[in-house]
């Protein structure tokens, strides 16, 4: 056994369900594979790279950009920690037009055709969303900063107030 | 791999070539010879463990292999549990509301219904589908499309949750791990494909290569193989990881309070992490609101009525018209080749069984005993309408006119001339149950030519491809 785990790297059962999955990933793949090999292929692996090699490092770079970009540069006012303000309405926004890029664009051939409805309202209700994302963003940051901007006015008027609120 | 512990013996290797004054003797050679070749395979043993010490020693390339490219603060074990533990409810219900909307179609029935005839093993569990409850295919559809695209934000952050264990170094490490990110590869291709592939589908964005039902249906059998395996492998994990935090204790920490998690042996715990920018909690909220915004931009295509407005982004989010044919369409008779002409006086319904066929026009159909029902269209795409109320002939009442009052099955053709699903065969249950018609009205007014006149099929619980539209005959069989 012991012999077996250094060998291998793990214990014995690990390999046996491995193995089984395998069994059914291959009797599932002879089939998905039947027709069109070879791009089936690529869109099966694609989606894979798509995601980890090209989406995730774009919006992780994005984020870091946006951090690096857009601090603030010797503001005498107190900071107010802002990067969520934009990070998360961008990511709703996101997230719609990932999931509904093909009618968003109006990709998406046979859709007037097929269905008698037309296409063209998906891009411009996108971008109303979206206005009201970055907008209901953009008034709670404002209330934010007013806040955080009285508090540190009021805390130089006035007898030192405790520092545990700040960022 | 008896004795690839063993130190190799001295003079072993040159056994072969040494006097062999009892060479003769067959037992005695192949025990020997047994020996030399046990002895070269441990030498060969040991060579390969010191290379591969060697190899293990090699310090990762710089990227994202070294453990300190990673600065997340937030990423760590709890982190990615919950996300998880989310999956974890919602892959099975996406697998099983999968499996049994493939059933809908009735594939065992006949090839006409089978867009998979390879399926072989992978269809092993398939049953007659029921009529009742009339609204089950509705729902069971509606729950895997809407769940589908509400978990996409928990997928993404799950897959980023994890990234820094795509770069693992060294990226092999053993034979156990080296078949584990084997296994990985499918896991992560495979839920990408499953929901890049339905999600292109229900936009009918149709650039996959080949077949929808394929790719879906044999993509997910690829998947939930590595889906399993991987909750097997992790579940012990997760748990550990879920109770090494309190959860409520974790959505009243602010700010200034969130630290990383403890150092973990997986890696995901960043080694020089960046001072956080949002809360544990904020991550969550912020995945939980993109779920919550995309359930509410696209459900109200399922649940119908009202609602369908609210689904902005949704395919099937307004009605193509007022009036009583004013609801949804999967196919227009112009997409599909079917005018007026093919269904004009001239058409006629042909009804096969025993004995000599049937021929009827619409007419006659007409001055037939007629009788209701109140049933909804539900596609494979997700989206259905609510109850229509449906008048025609009872297929039962059909069957019997057939010569075959207890018929078994009965093909439906349509009058489109090419195309899927233009030819179906429904089984017994869906002929006998009183509710299945051959309708000739809806809604009080006559069908419209885009939702199948002059006559179409409608059956409860059946997906919406499979009630028939413009037929023009049936074929019923014992």
């Amino acid at each position: 056994m012991a012999r077996f785990v250094r060998w291998y790297g793990s214990g014995p059962l690990h390999l046996l369900v491995l193995i089984c999955s395998f069994a059914l990933t291959g009797y599932a793949m002879v089939r998905l594979f039947a027709f069109r090999p070879i791009e089936v292929a690529i869109w099966f692996v694609g989606a894979a790279i798509l995601h980890d090699l090209i989406l995730l490092p774009l919006y992780s770079v994005a984020d870091l950009s946006a951090h690096f970009v857009l601090r603030h540069r010797g503001d005498p006012v107190p900071q107010v920690p802002w990067i969520n303000y934009l990070r998360v309405p961008t990511f709703l926004s996101g997230v719609l037009l990932l999931v509904w890029f093909p009618l968003i664009l109006e990709l998406a051939v046979p859709y007037e055709g097929d269905t008698a409805l037309t296409q063209d309202v998906y891009l411009g209700r996108w971008l109303a969303i979206t206005a009201v994302l970055f907008g209901a963003s953009a008034v709670a940051f404002a209330v934010e900063l007013r806040r955080v901007r009285r508090a540190a006015r009021a805390d130089e008027e006035g007898p030192p107030a405790d520092h545990d609120t700040k960022p | 791999m008896s004795s690839g512990g063993r130190p190799p013996e001295s003079g072993s290797r040159g056994g072969p070539e040494r006097p062999r004054p009892d060479g003769g003797h067959p037992r005695r050679r192949l025990k020997r010879t047994v020996a030399a070749a046990a002895g070269l395979v441990a030498a060969a043993g040991t060579r390969v463990r010191a290379i591969a010490e060697r190899v293990g020693q090699t310090p990762p390339p710089p990227g994202p292999f070294r453990p300190g490219f990673w600065r997340s603060p937030l990423r760590g074990p709890w982190l990615t549990s919950v996300f998880g533990l989310v999956l974890l409810v919602g892959i099975p219900v996406l697998f099983v509301t999968g499996v049994l909307s493939y059933a809908a179609y009735n594939p065992d029935l006949s090839g006409l219904n089978d867009k998979t005839p390879d399926k072989g093993l992978l269809g092993f569990y398939l049953f007659d589908w029921p009529t009742h409850p009339y609204w089950l295919y509705r729902l069971v559809q509606g729950v895997h499309v809407t769940l589908g695209v509400v978990l996409v934000p928990v997928l993404l952050a799950k897959l980023w949750s994890v990234i820094p264990k795509l770069f693992t170094w060294l990226p092999i490490r053993s034979v156990a791990h080296g078949l584990e990110r084997l296994s990985l590869l499918m896991l992560v291709g495979g839920v990408i494909f499953e929901f890049v592939t339905g999600i292109l589908n229900i936009q009918l964005h149709y650039v996959f290569p080949g077949s929808f039902y394929r790719l879906h249906f044999y993509g997910a059998w690829v998947f939930i193989a590595a889906f399993v395996v991987h909750v097997c492998l992790k579940l012990g994990r997760m748990r550990r990881a879920l109770r090494s935090r309190d959860l409520v204790t974790e959505l009243r920490t602010d700010l200034a309070h969130t630290r990383p998690e403890p150092p973990d042996p997986d890696g995901l715990v960043a080694t020089a992490p960046d001072a956080p920018s949002m809360t544990r909690r904020g991550a969550l909220a912020m995945v939980g609101a993109g779920s919550l915004l995309l359930l509410v931009v696209t459900a109200g295509q399922s649940i119908g009525g009202r609602l369908r407005t609210t689904a902005l982004l949704a395919p099937h989010n307004r009605n193509p018209g007022g009036g009583p044919n004013g609801f949804q369409i999967n196919k227009t008779a112009a997409a599909v080749g079917v005018s007026a002409a093919d269904v004009g006086p001239n058409w006629r319904l042909e009804v096969h069984g025993q004995g000599p066929a049937l021929v009827l026009a619409r007419e006659q159909l007409l001055a037939m005993r007629r009788h209701t029902a109140a049933l909804p269209i539900a596609c494979v795409e997700g989206w259905s309408t609510a109850d229509q109320h449906w008048s025609g002939l009872r297929l039962a009442d059909l069957a019997a006119m057939a010569g075959l009052p207890d018929a078994g099955s009965v093909l439906v053709e349509s009058v489109q001339s090419s195309g899927p699903f233009r030819r179906v065969v429904l089984r017994g249950n869906q002929i006998h149950d009183p509710r299945s018609l051959l309708a000739l009205h809806v809604n009080g007014a006559d069908l419209s030519l885009d939702h199948g006149y002059p006559a179409r099929i409608i059956v409860p619980a059946n997906p919406g491809v499979n009630n028939t539209k413009w037929v023009r005959r049936l074929t019923f069989r014992t």
